[in-house]
């Protein structure tokens, strides 16, 4: 299912894969620098004895950032099914 | 013809295979417990566990010794993603990771957070703006793709210097790692278990190159994953009932916040951005941020790392990889902190304010000299049982108070099976764990280096004509060189050196992420671009650690205020503006981007060739156009 892109499909799929790329990097930058901005305020809250600004440090993030990194593994490969580029 | 059939045969049965292995592994740590029972010394049982492992290692090296070129450098692209995920973990995780994180979140609590976060995050980065580009560039280094990508041999260059400096550092770092673990469990000199050390990694990689590293590497990361969970899961269980460490150590963090109100600790183990006070310190806030980003963006610049995503099959393979490289590290850093509040909570509980008569057994055993980790120091004379006590002056009182407990940070994990009171196969087995975690790490560096000289300097740079077993014979001897080189500052450089581990990342972040970023992101910036990005990231991040680190008073008297005088590492170091010098990427990364900016907008614009060799890159299916002369010849 392999083809050669025309310059606006190529525009198309490049800007697809950019959006994609620009709204997990804007999460990045929530769950890496956001969220820990406020860990002080998040420590107030307790939560299975976790205060929670440490536990999102500790796990929360963590989690997040798997959780993206599979996503976008998906994500990806649905635009690059659309587009007929996949290379499996 | 028969090699071919064999290694399909291992491909498709990876699973059946490693398996197997697995449950030979647990069954070889059945048969040690049992040979502890009967009796057989501790010193023996070390040695078992550190031997044998290294010994599959070796066999795993020897079964895939090559011949060919893209097995040599790229495991000939057959590694499935979930496979390329667990030896891209044990690749990832080093000593400073298996044994030196538990214990910085012992000492720094919250704010040693910023090692968990900043070691796991880069993936994402990876995962969106390097890996599934450079699969599908399909070369074999890091270089090749910035000789390709910015006109040739003068940003080839550039990246390997980058590479091999920030890759030297952390290699270094790395045979350090194996030196300790060795020589305090079998009780040799630290030169001489740096050298053995160097044949557990030179027997792994020499033979097969990048296919008998990824293949160790898959079988380093079940046993120290196993060995990192096991005294861990136990030890929950004895505290909380539930043998699910990530979760109840919420309960240990509750106790210790009380226990740390009656002992009159300031700063709490959870408190964030605190001074020793227990206020709010902006300067560490600022470290704290500061250091996540340089970590970051350096997972996604270390070569070692990028060159695994070379291997995998498909770009889509490379994209799921990325996931599986990062849950298996998961695993691991998000029970690190359960290490550190289970022995936190152990030391608040039983040690603090007990007489030190009645002190549990793992003081003693952990304090002795020879491996001196940990320490009562209350009577005059405690150091001559605990060397650990130098310095400090106890109240003789024969009751232990917190200012007269001392405790090493790798005790953490190292003493946790002996907490937990298991036996001493528990321990061999971390050690083994350990000796993987650092073994792991250091063949990829290694790898990583003896490639960048052999492929990209004497192949693509000075012989283009040399043949293929002239190539691999090279490589080879490369390898064993670097090995011996790092091997030899290790031992000679001492153990003290583990924080190079982080400088590191901030050489790797500001010489290459901004060229890799731009060279995929920006398409018509042109080879000025990447040139400036390399050069300028470089130098002024070597120029800041360099200056920093040796040059602080000096930096001072040009600068003034702006800088800190720290005295560490029996230096004065300064910290510009307040911040760690292990952070220098902070301005090193921004100084990269910025050049590349302006190299961009004043050198010419990048060819419509090579504007159509980024657009091929950036589609998973389809040849790469490359313009001649970009291209290595197979």
């Amino acid at each position: 299912m392999s083809k050669k892109l025309s310059p606006e499909e190529m525009k198309a799929y490049w800007g697809r894969t950019s959006g994609l790329m620009w709204t997990l990097l804007i999460l990045w930058f929530v769950f890496s620098f956001g969220v820990h901005f406020f860990a002080v305020q998040l420590n107030g809250i307790h939560v299975f004895g976790f205060p929670l600004g440490f536990y999102m440090a500790a796990q929360g993030s963590l989690i997040a950032f798997v959780a993206m990194c599979f996503w976008n593994a998906s994500a990806q490969n649905k635009i690059d099914e659309e587009f007929g580029v996949s290379d499996e | 013809m028969a090699g071919a059939a064999a290694n399909s045969n291992f491909l498709n049965n990876l699973g059946r295979i490693y398996g197997m292995y697995t449950g030979t592994f647990l069954g070889f740590v059945v048969v040690i417990g049992i040979l502890e029972f009967l009796g057989v010394p501790d010193k023996i049982l070390g040695y078992l566990f550190v031997f044998l492992t290294i010994g599959v290692y070796a066999l795993i090296g020897w079964l895939s010794r090559t011949a060919e070129v893209a097995e040599y450098y790229v495991a000939g692209r057959s590694v499935p993603a979930f496979y390329n995920g667990m030896a891209t973990g044990a690749d990832w995780m080093s000593a400073a990771s298996f044994i030196g994180m538990a214990g910085s979140l012992y000492f720094g609590g919250y704010d040693a957070l910023a090692f968990v976060l900043g070691w796991t995050g880069g993936y994402v980065l990876v995962s969106i703006l390097m890996a599934p580009y450079l699969r599908k560039f399909g070369q074999f280094t890091v270089p090749d793709f910035c000789g390709a990508r910015y006109g040739g041999n003068t940003a080839r260059m550039l990246a390997v210097v980058v590479l091999i400096t920030a890759s030297f550092v952390y290699v270094v770092a790395q045979i350090v790692g194996v030196g300790i673990i060795t020589s305090r469990f079998l009780g040799m000199s630290f030169q001489t278990a740096c050298f053995v050390g160097l044949l557990g990694i030179l027997v792994c990689s020499m033979l097969g190159g990048m296919k008998a590293v990824t293949w160790t590497q898959v079988a380093q990361y079940i046993i120290l994953i196993i060995a990192y969970l096991i005294p861990v899961v136990i030890m929950s269980a004895q505290v909380t009932g539930v043998p699910v460490p990530q979760l109840m150590y919420g309960q240990a963090l509750e106790q210790i916040e009380a226990l740390e109100k009656t002992l009159g600790i300031a700063k709490g183990h959870t408190a964030a951005f605190a001074d020793a006070r227990g206020n709010f310190n902006m300067t560490s806030a600022i470290n704290y941020f500061a250091l996540i980003l340089c970590l970051m963006v350096g997972t996604a610049s270390l070569p070692h790392i990028l060159m695994r995503y070379f291997t995998t099959p498909s770009v889509r393979q490379a994209r799921d990889s990325v996931g599986w490289s990062l849950f298996f590290i998961f695993l691991l850093y998000f029970t690190a902190p359960a290490y550190a509040a289970f022995a936190k909570l152990e030391v608040y509980q039983t040690l603090i304010n007990s007489p030190v008569a009645s002190l549990p057994s793992w003081v003693a055993s952990w304090g002795k000299p020879g491996l001196a980790l940990v320490g009562a120091c209350d009577a005059a004379n405690a150091a001559e049982i605990f060397p650990i006590c130098r310095g400090v002056t106890g109240n003789g009182d024969g009751i232990l108070q917190l200012s007269e407990f001392r405790i090493h940070p790798d005790a953490i994990v190292l003493a946790t099976p002996e907490i937990a009171g298991l036996p001493y196969v528990i321990a061999g087995l971390v050690a083994a764990g350990g000796l993987a975690a650092a073994l792991s790490t250091a063949d990829g560096l290694l790898l990583a280096i003896a490639n960048a000289l052999s492929h990209d300097i004497y192949y693509k740079m000075i012989d283009p004509n040399a043949d293929t077993k002239r190539r691999l014979i090279l490589s080879r001897v490369i390898l064993a060189a670097v090995a011996v080189l790092a091997a030899y500052v290790a031992g000679t450089l001492g153990a003290d050196i583990l924080f190079l581990v982080s400088w590191a990342f901030s050489i790797a972040a500001s010489g290459l992420f901004a060229a890799l970023v731009l060279g995929i992101w920006w398409k018509k910036g042109g080879d000025l671009a990447g040139i400036l990005a390399m050069l300028v990231g470089y130098v002024v991040c070597m120029f800041f650690l360099i200056m920093t680190e040796f040059y602080g008073p000096m930096l001072k008297s040009w600068l003034g205020d702006a800088m800190t005088i720290v005295n560490i590492r029996g230096r004065q170091v300064a910290y510009p503006w307040g911040i760690n010098n292990i952070s220098v990427g902070i301005f090193g990364i921004p100084a990269s981007f910025l050049a590349g900016w302006i190299g961009g907008k004043i050198g010419t614009e990048s060819t419509p060739q090579m504007q159509d060799f980024i657009d091929s890159i950036r589609v998973p299916s389809g040849d790469v156009a490359l313009a001649p002369g970009m291209a290595a010849k197979e």
